[in-house]
Parts: C-alpha cells; structure tokens; sequence
C-alpha cells in the first residue's frame, strides 16, 4: 500500500481541520466577519464539489450550474414568502426541484456533446434566470428578501451564526463524502469509464446516457443543497444569482482546486473567494488580476491547486 | 449444418455514393473462426461496426443466436453475448488494465447503480479481470495505467476486456495489427487456443495467421462477398487470386 501521509493529505486534512475550527477562532478574536466569509465559501465548495462530480468525473462540461443555486434558492425563499417556514419542506422541495430541473434538462442536453454540451446547459439556465426575473409575484429582477430562515422544531437554529456554519460545514463534509463513495462505487466507474473512453463502454455492454444522466441529476440535487443553504445565509434571494457569470465562476473553482480530485473544488473556492475579498479591497478591477492567475493555472498546472500538491508530494 | 450463430442477410451501408458494404450475406457457425479478409478499403471494419452496433445498416438484417439484432445498440448487442476488439486500440486509457477488464464483468453482472460499496474491492470481479488478463499474458501487468502498456499489450488487453464480457461470438479487427514478429506469434498461439471455447470472426491481414487458423474464410473485395469457402478453397480460387492475393498467395502456399 501507498502511505497516505504526503504533502497533499497533510494540506487537505489541516484544511478540514482549519474549517472545523474557525468558529472557535471567530469567538476568541471576535472577528466575526471571518465567519461570514467562511459560511459562504463552505457553502460554494458544495456547489463546486456537486459540479465537479459531473466535469471531472463524469467529463460533463455544465455550464449551468448556477440554476441549481437559484432553483434550491427558490424553494426556500417562495415557500418562506408563502408562509411555510419549516426546513423539513423548504428544504425537501428544494431538492426535489433541482432533482426534476436536471432530469429534464439533462434528458435534453446529453443527446449533445462537447461544446453543444456546455452551449445547451447555458442556454437552459439562462432560461432559467429569466423564468425568475418574471416572477412578479416574487420581487421580479430586484428578488426576493427571505424575512425568516428555515425552521427545524426547534433542532437548530439557522439565525445562530455558529450553528449555521456547522450546519453548512456537516453538509460540505457529507457531501464530498457521498461523492467520495459515489465515485469509487460501480456507478463511478461507469461514469468515469464513460469519460474515458464512451465508445469502448458502450461496446463492453453499459448504456452511456443512462449513466451519465443519473449522474447530471445527482450532481444538480446536491447543487440544490447549496442553493437552500445560500439562501438562508443571504437571506435574499435573486436571479443575478443564477446568472451565467455564477456558473462561470464555479467552473473556475472547480478548476483552481483541480477537476477529478475529490478535495480540489473546496480548496478552489477557498482560494478564489478569499482572493475576490482580498483584491476587491484593493481594486474593483479584481478580475483583472484573477483572469491571468486562471490562465497559468490553465497552462502550467492542469491539475489544479491538487495537481500541484501532488507533484509535491511526490518530490 | 448446424444453425448459423450469426447471419447476415442482404446488408447494405453507403457512405455519399460509395457503397462500403454492398448486398453482403454471411453466415457464422457456432463454434468456427471464420476470418474476413479483403484488400484495404474493402469495407472489413465497416462490416463489424455494423455487426456490433456502431453503425446501422442501410438495410439488411442482422440475426445472432435466432434473434434479430440489426437496429440493436451496441450495449444491448453486447449483453447477448456479442464482443468485439478494434482495430484502432479503443481501451480507457486512464484506468489500469485491472480496471478495463473489471468494468467488462462488471457490465456482464447486473446493473451498475449502486453507489456505496467500493467497485474495486468487489472480490469477483476482481478475480474474473485477472482470469481475463491471465488468459492474454497480461496478469503482471494488471496495476499497470493502459497510457502506460506497450502497443502490443494494449492488443492483448482489447482481448481480454473481450473475453471478460464471456462472448458467444468474437469479433476481433485486425488483432495482429501493428504487432511485431514474436507478438504475432503469440497472439496466434492465444487464438488458436481461445477458438477452442468460443466462436470468433477475425478480420485480418496477416494472411499466414489466417490460413494457419482459419475454418471458414469469406473474402471481401469493394463491400461484397467475392468467395466464401475453406482455407484451401480460397487458396485455389482463380478470382480470389486475380482480385487480392496477388503475389501473396506464394507466401501462403509455403504456409
């Protein structure tokens, strides 16, 4: 057996250990703006982690993501305006939703590959985006504020700071988990086969599309998740969060982190919104700086922050 | 005789105006290798695209063990029992050899939605891909990445990712291709033995490995079947040796 102690491990353990334990760091300091910051960035690594599931290891470019975020979003500010408070059904909805969304959409998109791929899935969640602008009823393009967060008898208390990052957190640790099972199970290997080469699969007797849409719809129901917990941290919830550049940006977590490997979205997006907060203090141009960071990631480091950290670990 | 394996009846593919298969009848007996040979561009692999389900006839019909299959997919072909290699290596080049192999028993073992358990600590089909990569010489090579095999065992490995899906019929494109001298040679020891247990259909043109296995051989020229017979039949047939053989047929009647 090969040791599990090396560079990479180490990173992605002190990681998951620094994220476990910032609350405790927020209190001692009583920077709570760290709190905030970090409850948004575990909950985008969700995002990330769920997209990477379908790009790196199903090799399916979305480039539509961020419906899931606005779709999950949705379910609970909607059914919250409606009078419906409890997370046991806003949340359940919300993962419903996105679960059905991605059936559909997914259904469609897979009869296509490649650039018609990522051209197709854009085309639905900007659909998508104007579906929500049109929503009258429901604050139209200015959205929706979310005056109560989701409810659960009692359990947990999403206003509580501290319980609402452990929350997210138990979500983001469950989720990478789940993925973590996903991919090394016989789904996975079908999935990632299929990546590989879909000629060969299909020859050696799999059903391609069968795969891989039930893949599209897992990784859209976990997306889902996000989206209801990142409108009860927000506690708004508007189309611009389903707009095309969202779905961009969390393709560019997924690459920054390294698509295929299990950790690498969440360290993607640690990096690229603690980057975002700290250029944006600097220059409102921050984008500039990030575009080239992108392209030498792109070019000199295919395999991400954890294409990197491999090369470390092995010398 | 006994009731063909495989027929194929009639079967026509064009591409714009050119007919790659052309009226094309076949029939395969349980138990034979019947080679397919014909000279470059003589629609040998368009025929097998067709028979596994890559491509779809035009028209014709495709029977496998009694049942139509002509406008089957290619998975479903395969779940009967159909498996093909290619002739252009088509392997998952990520993946260990271990792995290809284990993916074919495990497409051939129910369905493959199950999430948790970990696919590569399932014992059986683990053991079924080292029988398979055994059986092909490639058992200490199983840990290997296939971008990392060699050209030869890449070839080996279409093999037993075939045998892995336990095929009735095998149809193998052009199996020696690109093989140097002692790898085609073993590559025919391994198809002398494998014909012993499951019918094969072998396109080649390594024509002394055809003549050295072969029951059946049916000879393609432009899309249609110019003389179907045994080796010696072949060997002697006038229009066999005007279209294709040519100065070939020398070598192979030291064969």
């Amino acid at each position: 057996m090969k040791s599990h102690i090396n560079a990479r491990n180490v990173i992605v353990a002190l990681v998951a250990l620094g994220l476990t334990l910032l609350p405790a760091y927020s209190a001692l300091t009583g920077n709570i703006f760290i709190l905030t910051l970090f409850t948004r960035i575990v909950i985008f690594a969700l995002a990330a982690a769920s997209l990477n599931l379908i790009m790196g290891y199903g090799g399916m470019m979305s480039f539509g993501h961020a419906a899931y975020l606005g779709i999950g979003g949705y379910a609970v500010g909607i059914l919250a305006h409606e009078g419906i408070g409890s997370g046991f059904i806003q949340w359940p909805v919300a993962l419903a939703l996105s679960a059905l969304y991605a059936l559909v959409i997914g259904a469609l998109s897979l009869r296509t590959r490649g650039v018609y791929f990522i051209m197709i899935t854009l085309a639905f969640a900007q659909m998508a985006y104007y579906i929500a602008s049109g929503l009258s009823r429901y604050g139209g393009d200015d959205g929706l504020t979310i005056y109560k967060r989701s409810t659960f008898g009692g359990l947990i208390d999403l206003s509580n700071r501290v319980q609402f990052y452990y929350l997210c957190l138990a979500c983001l640790f469950g989720g990478v988990y789940l993925i973590w099972r996903i991919i090394n199970s016989r789904f996975g290997m079908v999935v990632q086969g299929v990546r590989s080469n879909e000629q060969r699969m299909q020859a050696i007797g799999f059903h391609a599309n069968r795969y891989r849409l039930v893949c599209f719809v897992i990784s859209g129901t976990i997306c889902g998740l996000a989206g209801a917990l990142l409108a009860n941290n927000t506690d708004f919830i508007s189309p611009a969060g389903m707009y095309w550049t969202r779905s961009g940006e969390l393709m560019v977590m997924v690459v920054f982190g390294g698509m295929g490997s299990l950790f690498g979205p969440v360290l993607g997006t640690i990096v690229f919104l603690l980057l975002e907060e700290v250029l944006s203090q600097f220059t409102e141009y921050w984008a500039l700086i990030m575009g080239p960071l992108l392209l030498l990631i792109v070019l000199f480091a295919r395999g991400g922050i954890m294409g990197l950290l491999g090369r470390l670990s092995r010398g | 005789m006994a009731d063909p394996l495989l027929r194929v009846e009639n079967l026509v593919r064009s591409f714009g105006g050119i007919k790659a298969t052309d009226n094309l009848s076949l029939d395969v007996v349980p138990g034979e290798l019947h080679a397919i040979i014909g000279p470059n561009g003589a629609g040998k692999t368009t025929l097998i695209s067709q028979l596994t389900g890559q491509l779809m006839p035009n028209s014709g019909t495709i029977h496998f063990a009694g049942r139509e299959i002509s406008r089957l997919p290619s998975y479903q072909r395969s779940r009967l029992g159909l498996a093909r290699s290619f002739q252009i290596t088509c392997l998952l080049p990520d993946f260990t050899a271990a792995d290809n192999v284990a993916l074919a028993a495990q497409a051939h073992d129910g369905h493959s939605f199950r999430f948790w358990g970990s696919a590569r600590k399932e014992r059986h089909l683990r053991d079924a891909a080292q029988a398979a990569l055994a059986r092909v010489g490639l058992a200490r090579r199983a840990d290997v990445l296939v971008s990392e095999l060699s050209h030869g065992e890449q070839r080996e490995l279409e093999l037993a990712v075939a045998l892995a899906t336990k095929p009735q019929l095998l149809l193998l494109d052009e199996p020696m291709a690109g093989l140097g001298v002692t790898e085609s040679a073993r590559m025919v020891a391994l198809l002398k033995e494998l014909r012993k247990e499951v019918t094969i259909v072998l396109v080649e043109h390594d024509m002394e490995a055809v003549f050295a296995l072969a029951d059946r051989i049916t000879v393609l020229v432009y899309g249609r079947v110019i003389a179907s017979g045994d080796p010696d039949a072949i060997r002697n047939n006038e229009e066999v040796k005007r279209a294709y053989l040519g100065d070939q047929h020398v070598v192979v009647s030291h064969g």
